[in-house]
């Protein structure tokens, strides 16, 4: 009698053990010992069908190599790097990764994270094909930690043309007061909120935009080295010349995101918005036409700096299938990759020697801008702050978009910038 | 009083008793009532079946609230294109959950009512207050355990962890149920020098119909429903479905119709549980809804 | 009648896995959480507070503030809502009409949606767009000539989070509803004749009879919708996603995470399992109570 509650506890637990029994073989480990688990937030539009361009040249240069897709969606992208820390901890990484080059990918690298692939570029000849500006923010003490796959470009301008010309405005403006001059004739014209924003990043996307025009190129890559003073003069203006663009701003912002700020400009609800070259993709797919349904120009004050992110690919420490992660590597970082890449995605190479025929003519101007342009890392998407600070930021400025209050505003910068570079 | 939800033996509401004689006057005035709040209930239901048949195009502003002037099933083919693996992957965390925490829910309430140890009390409560705790205090080291324990993200170690979160409400339903059963069945196991277990399974579990019906039924709907858990420990490639209608809804590129058919989608096993087995769902609420 | 450990000792073998997996998953998984906020494991942060430092400096932060505000608002609402439309319906459904099972299973249905599902409707009817663009609630107001309402819903920074909490009252009024229907079912007839015989009026009969008699079921009601509120997450990241605008605790929390604040996240974490604690402990140790006379 007194033999039967055992079974009873060994049913419990064999209960139980079934249940962690069945995990093998589940979901997306990267088991087999020739699979590439690739893991990236890019699940849909351009972003997907570069993506998919990757994969196929991939598939074409190592086929014996099984390409999985590791993709975690939504959040833009919160999610997948939420994921992301948590494999990481757990010591489970995915064969390789996206990672913006510059703050985010310090991050890894001061958690020994990633491994150094400075062997593949020389292997593959990438020192003489890559920008030093581009591997400069991949490298630290000599070792190169991720291979970029494209080059966006976030200090651009959209504008609906129809909007603009109803209100006799023609030229795009060259100073951030220039262009509040024609915010206000738009508004006067009946355009209730003439420059669409989103979500707080996209806040955060406009004002990094803005210090770039006040401070000049200089200034602000000071800003991330401890150089510029957060509590200067100039940077109380560029605050002080973002409040009054939120001013021309969409009340509904906290319940948008970018692809709707692009489209209040397309539908003629908004004349302009600021925002990566991403949208490219985007008017593209939709099969908008160029200068005729919409422009762009530089944010005014920016012309001549190009305000860069690019995505890169890392080889994790303890990766599955490291060879394959190198093949993988491999064909990112090649012509053909590059070009598959970069023609769907509205990115342009990264590659200085990819051939501007195969790509469309926003992306033209871009890449010729690349040569001639001075290169600044861009603040929202991780090339020029660790996530922490950028986190601190945005939840400033998303405060901001609230309270109005720009001397809090100063403040919260001032306190978040002596933590990361230990001045104001 | 208090104790009705904690500890009523599941059953539905009971009937009214008393019919008391109303003016048709006052008996209109109540259905009209009624039928306002039924309206605004039913509002947001309205706008999921109307928008995910539209075109993305019709969704925003002036036929916002007007039936499709074009009828497509495109948002619905495209959400059930995104969502299909992770519906199956929600049958396949949610069923065998459910049923693990029900037996060893059965088994615990069993004890704590029938066969009742020093200090059961304290364990009982310490399993009640397990119900009530945010989660979130506990999902940081739940992440790095289960990376220490080796158990992937994914269905499988979701299963594991919504079962032993499912315990304390399971038992607790259990519990209450079991205080129902008449004493003398009890007695005359006892007298019968009946072991645990023989008591358990000839006397108890034949009984336990109805409260394996109310937990299996709760516990389905909350891990079905669970979207917390699942984006701690799962991605939108090995996890259950609100993962992936979070992904779709809350993507970049929102689309208004496919969202919403995904909504209706996701919802559509738990509705159909409400709507067939509704009045067991109601004594789950009634019996231990003490769950977030 | 005392039992030997001969007698219980099988209960409690069979209840052993339980109480392993429970002590684990719950209370061990507790403590470590609560060393883990005590740590310094700020991931790549240049902070390098630890021990109580943690929570002090937490609890000084506006941001923090700012979200324990937005819970406090979302609470509040929620809780007075469903309380109001739950006993509502309660009364206009208690002494039985025809239709009541229907009206009953309609009210209380979108309990049985999840917040992800849910939120995806009402992040389309709370949108904030007005006039000429309005979707939504806005378009209906205008439409049916109520333009008077229309407002930017949780895009508002005094009252947003009043806004976000009406998805939570549509989903959970039912819910109060079926608990005050239980409570207004075990009145005994008796005590409502008694009451009547004395010559009590409705009106009297419910302010000292009827209302009385509910004060346990508002009690199970305010504390199980209270301890939800109190640890939302999915509705806000289904309609607004991390917008600081409607950040609550749990919200703040998954940023941390996200930039491998680890310290941080464990911090919030203990400071809502604290917060629930002082609502729900003393409702158990009532209620065990009351079950005990």
């Amino acid at each position: 009698m007194r033999r039967i509650p055992l079974v009873a506890v060994a049913a419990a637990a064999s209960i139980v053990l079934a249940g962690c029994g069945e995990d093998d073989g589940d979901g997306s480990q990267a088991g087999a010992s020739n699979e590439v688990e690739v893991f990236t937030w890019w699940s849909e539009g351009g972003e997907k069908a570069g993506l998919d361009g990757l994969v196929q040249v991939f598939e074409q240069q190592y086929p014996d190599q099984t390409f999985v897709n590791g993709v975690v969606a939504g959040g833009a992208g919160s999610n997948a790097k939420n994921v992301l820390a948590s494999r990481l901890e757990q010591g489970d990484p995915p064969s390789t990764f996206q990672g913006h080059a510059g703050g985010e990918l310090r991050d890894y690298i001061a958690q020994e994270q990633i491994q150094d692939v400075g062997h593949l570029y020389e292997e593959e000849g990438w020192n003489d094909v890559f920008p030093e500006e581009v591997v400069s923010l991949l490298t630290e003490d000599d070792a190169i930690y991720s291979v970029p796959a494209n080059i966006h470009r976030a200090n651009v301008v959209w504008a609906n043309p129809h909007v603009l010309k109803n209100a006799g405005v023609s030229q795009p403006p060259d100073s951030i007061d220039a262009w509040l001059e024609d915010l206000q004739a738009l508004q006067d014209n009946g355009v209730k909120a003439p420059l669409a924003v989103a979500t707080d990043w996209t806040q955060v996307h406009l004002f990094e935009t803005v210090l770039i025009a006040d401070l000049g190129p200089e200034a602000y890559n000071g800003l991330w080295t401890g150089e510029t003073a957060w509590d200067s003069a100039e940077v109380t203006r560029a605050i002080e010349d973002y409040a009054a663009l939120m001013e021309f701003t969409n009340g509904d912002r906290a319940g948008l995101d970018w692809p709707d700020s692009n489209q209040y400009m397309i539908s003629g609800r908004a004349a302009y918005t600021v925002m990566g070259d991403w949208s490219y993709a985007g008017f593209e797919e939709a099969k908008l036409k160029p200068q005729k349904e919409y422009i762009w120009f530089p944010v005014p004050g920016t012309d001549g700096v190009f305000d860069f992110l690019a995505d890169s690919f890392t080889l994790p420490v303890d990766a599955p299938n490291a060879e394959g992660t190198e093949n993988w590597l491999r064909t990112v970082g090649s012509a053909e990759g590059q070009e598959a890449f970069n023609t769907k995605k509205g990115s342009i190479p990264v590659r200085t020697d990819a051939d501007p025929q195969a790509y469309g003519e926003y992306q033209q101007e871009a890449m010729q801008d690349w040569q001639s342009d001075t290169i600044v890392p861009s603040l929202a998407h991780g090339a020029a702050a660790p996530l922490g600070w950028l986190e601190e930021i945005t939840s400033a400025i998303g405060e901001f978009s609230s309270s109005k209050d720009t001397g809090k505003l100063q403040e919260a910068l001032v306190a978040a910038a002596e933590t990361y570079t230990g001045s104001g | 009083m208090a104790t009705t939800t904690l500890v009523a033996a599941p059953e539905q509401v009971p009937p009214a008793r008393t019919r008391r004689p109303s003016s048709p006057v006052a008996r209109g005035v109540r259905y009209g009532v009624l039928l306002v709040f039924l309206v605004m209930i039913l509002l947001p239901a309205y706008v999921l079946f109307v928008t995910s048949l539209k075109p993305p195009a019709e969704t925003s502003s002036a036929q916002a609230w007007l039936l499709p002037q074009e009828w497509t099933t495109s948002g619905w083919r495209q959400a059930w294109d995104t969502l299909s693996p992770s519906l199956w992957r929600s049958f396949a965390l949610a069923i065998p959950a459910s049923i693990m925490s029900a037996v060893l829910g059965s088994m615990n309430g069993f004890v704590l009512s029938r066969w009742r140890f020093p200090r059961a009390n304290v364990v009982f409560a310490l399993f009640l207050f397990g119900m009530f705790i945010p989660y979130q205090a506990i999902m940081l080291p739940l992440v790095e355990l289960t990376g220490t324990l080796g158990l992937p993200n994914g269905i499988a170690t979701l299963i594991v962890v919504h079962t032993v979160f499912g315990i304390p409400i399971c038992t607790l339903i259990f519990r209450n149920y079991y205080a129902s059963v008449p004493e003398d069945l009890m007695e005359a196991a006892r007298v019968d020098g009946a072991g645990i277990w023989r008591a358990y399974t000839q006397i108890i579990l034949p009984l336990s119909a109805p409260g394996f019906v109310v937990t299996l039924i709760w516990q389905f709907t909350s891990v079905w429903n669970d979207f917390l858990f699942a984006i701690f420990l799962s991605t939108t490639q090995n996890g259950p479905a609100t993962i992936a209608l979070q992904a779709l809804a809350g993507g970049q590129l929102s689309n208004y119709s496919a969202s919403m058919a995904g909504a209706l989608i996701v919802s559509a096993p738990t509705l159909v549980v409400y709507i067939v087995l509704g009045r067991y769902f109601i004594g789950g609420l009634m019996a231990g809804s003490v769950k977030g | 009648m005392k039992h030997g450990i001969r007698h219980w000792g099988p209960g409690l073998l069979m209840i052993l896995p339980s109480i392993g997996l429970v002590g684990l998953f719950v209370y061990g998984l507790i403590g470590w959480n609560i060393s883990i906020s005590l740590s310094d494991e700020h991931g790549s942060i240049p902070v390098d507070t630890s021990g109580i430092d943690n929570y002090t400096s937490l609890l000084q932060e506006q941001r923090f503030q700012d979200s324990l505000e937005n819970l406090a608002t979302f609470t509040i609402v929620f809780l007075v809502g469903t309380l109001f439309f739950g006993l509502m319906w309660a009364l206009l459904l208690e002494r039985g009409l025809r239709g009541e099972g229907f009206f009953r299973s309609m009210y209380l249905f979108p309990m049985a949606v999840s917040f992800i599902a849910s939120g995806v409707v009402w992040r389309w009817l709370l949108n904030a767009s007005e006039g000429d663009d309005a979707t939504g609630l806005n378009r209906l107001f205008s439409t049916i000539g109520l333009s008077g309402l229309e407002n930017p819903w949780y895009s508002d920074p005094g009252w947003g989070m009043a806004a976000m909490a009406m998805p939570a009252v549509w989903q959970l009024s039912g819910y109060v509803m079926a608990l005050f229907l239980a409570g207004l079912r075990s009145i005994p007839d008796e005590l409502r004749e008694a009451a009547r015989i004395d010559g009590a009026s409705e009106f009297r009969l419910y302010r000292h009879v009827i209302f009385p008699q509910l004060s346990p079921a508002a009690l199970s009601a305010l504390v199980i919708i209270g301890h939800m509120s109190l640890k939302v997450f999915d509705l806000i990241m289904a309609i607004s996603g991390e917008a600081r605008i409607t950040e609550v605790p749990a919200v703040y929390l998954w940023g941390m995470t996200t930039i491998g604040d680890d310290a941080k996240a464990a911090t919030i974490a203990t400071i809502l399992l604290l917060v629930v604690a002082v609502v729900v402990i003393p409702y158990l140790i009532f209620t065990s109570r009351w079950e005990r006379r």
